[in-house]
């Protein structure tokens, strides 16, 4: 009895071909994490992230709740944003006035010789610290960008699986809705309701996650036109399955690598929408602090004072390119088809051939 | 004796899969002479196709090739891409398997031999190349070559776009022709006339043929040589007559030996027994489409009735087009019925509501035909099989893995395959959970959709072998559809063949194979290529006496 396992097992090794034997023994969930691991852009993108939210968070603290308003505390006379304060390690907060202390508030940080100082990106004219504005910058963008991407990735999939699914009438009036909300522009849309329903970053958030979600519906639409024909759905119906079964179990798993990679492209679009809304003064409203609207406070010193751009615009751009590596990352580890290939043949090998042989003569 | 159009040395190609080089095929020698056919013969994986097509350079990227291969006289293997592209087309030309996908749907037929050839033959004029375009699609038997000129290949049927693409293959007149499994899209009948025509091609032009395909019938017919290949050795190679007739090697044994053939098998009979009631029954059920759009209304099956009765199984024979898939869900409701009645264990499902149709579909199982598609790709196969018990609510948790692997043992499949993913299965292990699953329930009635279409020939025997025990265990109806007469044999005891929507004719298995009484059953039993070169060729000449 011992022995009959053993013999199925070379008989299914003989049957296994070419193709197939690379994926032997792997379930799709180790094969996913492998090959994201191994994309180096992507890996050192998460972890570039993962700092910068540290760094934003624990450096000046978080205010819980609250209107988000300026109040003067009655004990010691000093300027408080209303809400639960958790102080952080930077010994500044980004709402004060602080003395200038460099001519101008030119950056204290300097490489060489490496030094931080006291206001390592430099102060405005009023004496604020821009480490601290930025660093509080970053906190109200990632919050907006967590928003959005599950907001919008909700009623995304939502709409698309449902119209997908069932197709017909239900079909026509989802992707009309969904035509509408995308032929009026975002920023138009973003302007006005974040005019109406003020102006911090939680409300930000859940507005453009509100508005973001079209492009994923779509694509989640097409997908499920696609699976709900494939044999296994007809399978799942004959072994009795209910249409939530067939939809949550059989198709939406099959449908998660073109979600999870638009999400992350969704979440990096929506770190430059929040910015460019807040640069136009429609998106967080002082007193909070976005990325963007530093940028636009500042707006008239470009010449004269650099460096208040330098700093949130880098941070920006960080940002936004950690996001989509990481997206790359997850697009290349969900797609089957991609191989990684010894270098051979292509444009730039035929070139340095070419050189070579001219050499040669 | 002719000096070889090709010859290989020590061929050889790997491929690089996860940062190694992955062996696909090696030391394959062999030489192919004008005027000669060798068929490369092997299951899926042997690397059949991989070595053909190393011999254009036509590997994917991550593929190379190493050893010799010399075109009459001249080095391949290295050889300069621009001469190869020189090659390709004009001394050695390729025929695909598929014509719908190997042709360019946007451009006409005539457009894209005449591309060809101007790729060829800068100096031709359109009008020439118009013209030696014409004389092709004549010299491939196409019954209009102006009209085939000016279509597009979805204006034409299956059989004339295979025509259309040999036609094109031909226009520079290779010296060798590779034909990829040229007729494994195509019916039975429309198969018959491809090979006639590509055997009289052969005759005529003298060019040397490399056919690669899986089918023995179909090696018969053609072939003079025969390679046999496994796992990327050459097994076994000879003349047709020594492979056939005096196999060497067990593994061309057992190859030939799994081939089923045409009214071999062991006779089955079955006796409806007295007073008992069919498990299925239909009663001139017809089957339309609606119109979509511009597309009118498509009748897929018009007037059929049958009865199954338990313990019996139907084979349902007919070829692509002719309703046969439709027959089969409509059975299990997954289509709707435009007319006539169906009754399955006593119960009509013709309007049925999805309620009640769920009840139903309890008592019945579906075989798909494609295992690469019919089982979800992210449930471990434990899960697929036990689902229909989880939802008919018959087992959970303990008990539920207890039938799933006592399942797993009936198709004989390793119990810790339970937690693996179809992917890592092969595609006839796939095809045994697909049965897993279909009898979990230990149905009244399973519908079995060309199950053994998508598999290797000695995978299929062992499948026919496992459905058979299985039936007999546990006396279920069962409706198998199949393209495949041969198949159908080894197991029905009563057959029914359609014809566009049509039941042409029913009866007992000897009755319809023996003695036939339609016209369209006698010309598909004709056309079935028999796996043995000489009663292949006594029966290719009385098809064309019958002809003329």
């Amino acid at each position: 009895m011992a022995k009959k396992p053993v013999s199925d097992e070379t008989q299914s090794n003989r049957e296994i071909s070419i193709e197939q034997r690379e994926t032997e023994g792997l379930s799709l969930g180790t094969i996913v994490r492998r090959r994201f691991f191994r994309h180096k852009a992507a890996v050192a993108s998460l972890i570039v992230l993962f700092l910068i939210a540290l760094l934003a968070f624990t450096s000046v603290g978080v205010v819980i709740g609250g209107s988000g308003k300026l109040v003067v505390n009655q004990e010691t006379g000093r300027l408080i944003v209303d809400g639960l304060r958790i102080e952080g390690w930077w010994k500044y907060n980004w709402y004060e006035n602080y003395p200038v202390l460099n001519s101008g508030g030119t950056p204290t940080l300097s490489l060489w010789p490496f030094q931080i100082g006291e206001h390592p990106f430099g102060q405005d004219t009023l004496g604020k610290d821009i480490f601290a504005r930025v660093m509080r910058g970053i906190q109200q963008s990632l919050l907006v960008i967590a928003l959005v991407g599950t907001i919008a990735t909700l009623i995304g999939v939502i709409v698309g699986s449902v119209s997908g699914f069932f197709r017909g009438r239900l079909d026509s009036l989802l992707m009309r809705f969904t035509d509408v909300i995308i032929i009026i522009p975002t920023l138009v849309l973003g302007a006005v309701l974040g005019r109406t329903f003020g102006g911090n970053a939680v409300s930000l958030g859940i507005l453009l996650g509100l508005i973001a979600w079209t492009g994923l519906a779509r694509l989640v639409r097409a997908e499920f036109l696609s699976l709900r024909e494939r044999e296994f759905v007809d399978a799942a119906r004959v072994a009795g399955a209910s249409n939530a079964r067939i939809i949550f179990r059989h198709i939406l798993p099959n449908a998660i690598g073109v979600i999870v990679v638009n999400a992350t492209l969704l979440m990096s679009a929506a770190i430059l929408i929040e910015t460019s809304l807040s640069y136009l003064g429609f998106g967080i409203v002082a007193p909070d602090i976005s990325l963007g609207q530093i940028i636009s406070e500042y707006n008239e010193a470009f010449k004269t004072r650099p460096w208040l751009f330098w700093y949130p615009g880098l941070f920006i751009v960080l940002i936004a390119l950690a996001i989509n590596f990481v997206g790359d990352g997850l697009r290349d580890a969900f797609d089957p088809r991609q191989r990684r290939l010894p270098r051979q043949g292509g444009a730039w090998q035929d070139l340095k051939k070419l050189i070579a042989e001219r050499g040669q003569k | 004796m002719n000096a070889p159009i090709i010859e290989t040395k020590n061929l050889g190609v790997e491929f690089w899969v996860d940062g190694q080089w992955v062996m696909a095929a090696t030391d394959i020698n062999f030489s192919v002479s004008p005027g000669e056919v060798l068929a490369v013969v092997g299951e899926s994986g042997s690397g059949k196709s991989t070595s053909a097509m190393s011999l254009l350079g036509l590997l994917p990227v991550n593929g190379r090739a190493s050893g010799s291969v010399k075109l009459a006289g001249e080095e391949l293997i290295g050889a300069e891409k621009k001469r190869l592209r020189q090659i390709r087309g004009e001394e050695i030309a390729v025929i695909f398997q598929e014509p719908m996908t190997a042709l360019n749907p946007v451009y006409t037929i005539g457009f894209q031999i005449s591309e060809a050839l101007k790729v060829h033959y800068p100096k031709m004029t359109k009008a020439e190349a118009k013209e030696r375009a014409l004389s092709l699609l004549a010299m491939v038997e196409l019954p209009d070559p102006e009209k085939a000129f000016n279509s597009y290949p979805h204006q034409l049927s299956g059989g004339q776009r295979q025509r259309a693409m040999i036609a094109q293959s031909l226009s520079c007149d290779p010296k060798l022709l590779i034909a990829d499994e040229p007729t494994t899209a195509l019916d039975v009948t429309v198969q018959a006339e491809i090979l006639d025509l590509l055997r009289n091609l052969n005759q005529k032009l003298q060019s040397g043929v490399i056919l690669i395909t899986h089918d023995m019938g179909v090696v018969a017919d053609l072939a003079d040589r025969i390679l046999v290949m496994k796992d990327g050795h050459s097994v076994e190679q000879g003349t047709a007559d020594q492979i056939f007739n005096r196999p060497q090697h067990p593994y061309t044994q057992t190859l030939l030996a799994s081939v089923p053939k045409l009214g071999r098998s062991a006779r089955r009979f079955f006796e409806i027994p007295k007073d008992a009631k069919p498990v299925l029954s239909m009663e001139n059920v017809s089957i339309v489409y609606p119109k979509r759009g511009k597309v009118a209304a498509f009748t897929a099956a018009k007037n059929v009735s049958f009865e199954i009765y338990q313990g019996e199984i139907l084979g349902l024979v007919g070829e692509s087009g002719s309703g046969k898939t439709t027959v089969g869900r409509a059975a299990i409701g997954l289509l709707p019925v435009s007319e006539g009645s169906i009754k399955l264990i006593g119960e009509e499902i013709a309007g049925a509501t999805q309620k009640q149709l769920r009840g139903l579909r309890q008592r019945t199982g579906v075989v798909f035909q494609d295992p690469g598609s019919s089982l979800n790709p992210r449930l471990p196969i434990g899960e697929s099989i036990g689902e229909p018990l989880l939802l008919a609510k018959k087992a959970e948790g303990e008990k539920l893995n207890q039938i799933v692997e006592d399942l797993l043992d009936s198709v004989e499949l390793p119990r810790n395959y339970r937690n693996r993913y179809p992917h890592e299965l092969s595609g006839g292990q796939r095809q045994r959970v697909g049965i897993a699953r279909a009898i979990s329930l230990n149905p009244d009635l399973l519908i079995a959709d060309e199950p053994t279409s998508a598999l290797d020939v000695s995978v299929q025997a062992r499948f026919l072998d496992l459905l058979l025990d299985l039936q007999d265990k546990l006396k279920f109806a069962c409706l198998f559809i199949s393209h495949d007469l041969a198949v159908v044999d080894t197991l029905a005891h009563r057959i029914a063949v359609m014809q566009h929507g049509e039941l042409v004719e029913i009866g007992d298995r000897d009755q319809i194979l023996n003695n036939p009484q339609n016209e369209y059953t006698r010309k598909l039993i004709s056309a079935v290529p028999v796996p043995d070169p000489q009663e292949q060729r006594q029966r290719r000449e009385a098809r064309a006496k019958s002809k003329l």
